[in-house]
């Protein structure tokens, strides 16, 4: 009797548990070149700040925000690519490492020979590289500050709302690698992260673009990404930024369950 | 705990992938303490049986219970007591050889600090403490299945399937690893094993099944199998020339049955000497003459016309 139940109990338990080890396997693993590709995410974003942010700022001037604030360009694109690095880090983890570990190393075979379940480990996965994407949006968001393009309460509250993107974009990323027949169609899938990265008000307001243009804009993630945090890190934060807030949150969602069917799919067939 | 002792039962199990059956509806017994092999060809629905057993593939027909259980609702509880060693190593190239153990561990939440010391025991276990620290990529082939089946070991599984344990390893590398399995049976751990090595099947299995295109076309232990389906002794005869075939006719009543291979004569016969005076007699003179025992591959031959190994 207790061999048939207890078990059944420990499997009870564990799904938060079962996914906290997946992400452990990350930790263990972390001690190789790993290093270089971590650094090389937080360097990205903060060389376009000052490139684009501080040099094409100091010819662009001040900007005026459909609210009437003036602000400075780079502090204008600043919160922009705190979203873009935020982005950027969690497909970064959820689609190359996520793909590779999948369909080259095998990694998830041989996972889920024990307790842990698909969904479970789509959670552990997301939730390590949600760890490191907050790492970035930290040193980002310190580095905003002493730059003075936002003050220190905005960076705490902006703080989350980057934590949020990252989640979004990373069970995103996640679903989407499901999807994946080979390295090729990630090309495809950069490509439209880089035009995401050019053409979501990230260094020019969307308000510039045509009306249609604009609606098409306005319905992709990165441009709710980006009208979040600068909303906080310029505005302070209002109702409008509550869109945005669960918008990813259904993303983050709807990425999450595809992700964790399309596994069980693929790999209990 | 289930009747009779019983851990894995199987009826009528099936698995079909679109309009590919692999397995066609089998009944398996297997008892705790007992060492179980599915013997076949690549292709008889082997692995897809111990996908079906490891809860990692839903079966599209039959019943299936573990310890019990049903994989289609309980298979985390059912995997918590399995040990799985895969036909190919998915051994985690990232972490060295005790993490791959270690990290392992922890999907089965073993505290920590159980995990290391059971690392440490299985590593002697398997012969690889020395290399506890390599990474998995410079490791040979037989250190890594070793160290795959240290891995199916990390939880204290009471049921361990092993999905053809030896293939692709050299022969010195094999010993190795039956002489471990065969350990672990001692200690009362129940193996399930696939191989489509006679040799491995008849060094390892209590009881066996032979599976042929998705079905079991026998049963028992490999003793009995060749008693019920061969004879004593068995005398191959090749013979130069391009074909077998036309001398099989001059040895017609020679044998309780022959088998004409592409590449010899296989003769079934209680005593093999006196069948070689025979052919002798005969005025026959093939270029090699072999008599040997029966094994499970003449079970296979008889039970389906074809070898194992193609």
């Amino acid at each position: 009797m207790v061999s048939i139940v207890l078990p059944r109990l420990i499997s009870f338990e564990g799904a938060p548990r079962r996914s906290v080890s997946v992400a452990e396997r990350n930790v263990a693993a972390l001690k190789s070149a790993y290093w270089v590709v971590l650094i090389s995410g937080f360097f990205e974003p903060l060389l376009y700040l000052l490139s684009i942010g501080v040099g094409v700022g100091a010819l662009v001037g001040d900007l005026t925000l459909p609210t009437g604030t003036v602000v400075s360009y780079a502090a204008f694109v600043a919160p922009a690519m705190l979203a873009a690095s935020a982005m950027s880090g969690a497909l970064a983890e959820t689609t190359f490492n996520f793909f590779g570990k999948m369909k080259y190393m095998k990694l998830y075979d041989g996972i889920l020979a024990t307790p842990v379940q698909p969904f479970e480990i789509a959670l552990g996965e997301l939730g390590w590289a949600m760890l490191r994407g907050s790492l970035y949006s930290a040193a980002f968001l310190a580095v905003m500050v002493g730059l003075d393009l936002t003050s220190g309460v905005r960076a705490l509250v902006a703080f989350p709302a980057a934590v949020l993107v990252g989640f979004a974009f990373g069970a995103l990323g996640m679903a989407l690698s499901t999807f994946m027949r080979s390295w090729q169609d990630f090309d495809l899938m950069g490509s439209a992260q880089f035009a995401l990265f050019l053409f979501s008000g990230t260094f020019v307001p969307a308000e510039a673009y045509p009306s249609v243009l604009r609606w098409v804009v306005e319905v992709t993630p990165l441009y709710r990404a980006v009208h979040l945090v600068r909303g906080i890190t310029v505005e302070g934060g209002g109702w409008g930024e509550l869109v945005d807030v669960g918008y990813l949150l259904g993303i983050t969602a709807l990425g999450l369950v595809v992700a964790g069917r399309r596994m069980g799919r693929l790999l209990c067939k | 705990m289930a009747k009779d002792g019983v851990l894995i039962q199987a009826r009528g199990l099936v698995k079909r992938f679109a309009d590919f059956t692999a397995v066609d509806g089998i009944d398996v017994d297997v008892r705790a303490g007992e060492a179980f092999g599915f013997l076949g060809p690549n292709g008889a629905g082997k692995s897809s049986t111990m996908r079906m057993v490891g809860c990692v593939s839903p079966p599209t027909a039959g019943e299936l219970k573990i310890m019990g259980m049903d994989p289609r609702r309980d298979g985390p509880a059912i995997r918590a007591r399995l040990g799985v060693c895969p036909q190919l190593d998915n051994l985690d190239p990232e972490l060295t050889v005790r993490e791959n153990l270690t990290t392992y561990a922890r999907y089965f939440g073993i505290p920590r600090r159980v995990a290391r010391e059971r690392a440490a025991e299985l590593l002697d276990f398997v012969q690889l403490a020395e290399r506890a620290n390599s990474k998995v990529e410079p490791l040979s082939g037989g250190m890594k299945r070793r160290l795959t089946i240290a891995r199916a070991l990390v939880n204290e599984p009471e049921i361990v399937l092993l999905d053809e344990p030896t293939t692709g390893l050299d022969p010195q590398a094999r010993h190795l690893v039956w002489e471990r399995l065969f350990r672990l049976k001692q200690q009362g751990v129940t193996l399930v094993l696939t191989t489509h090595y006679m040799d491995e099947a008849e060094q390892l299995c209590d009881r066996l099944v032979v599976m042929d295109g998705g079905k079991i076309v026998a049963e028992g232990s490999p003793r009995a199998l060749i008693d019920r389906y061969s004879t004593r002794e068995v005398v191959e005869l090749r013979f130069a020339g391009e074909s077998q075939e036309a001398f099989a006719g001059k040895l017609a009543g020679l044998a309780e049955r022959v088998e004409v291979l592409p590449d010899r004569i296989l003769l079934y016969v209680a005593d093999g000497d006196a069948a070689v005076a025979e052919v002798h007699a005969r005025a026959l003179t093939p270029a090699s003459v072999l008599v040997r025992r029966s094994s499970l591959e003449d079970v296979f031959l008889h039970l389906t016309g074809r070898t194992l190994v193609d």
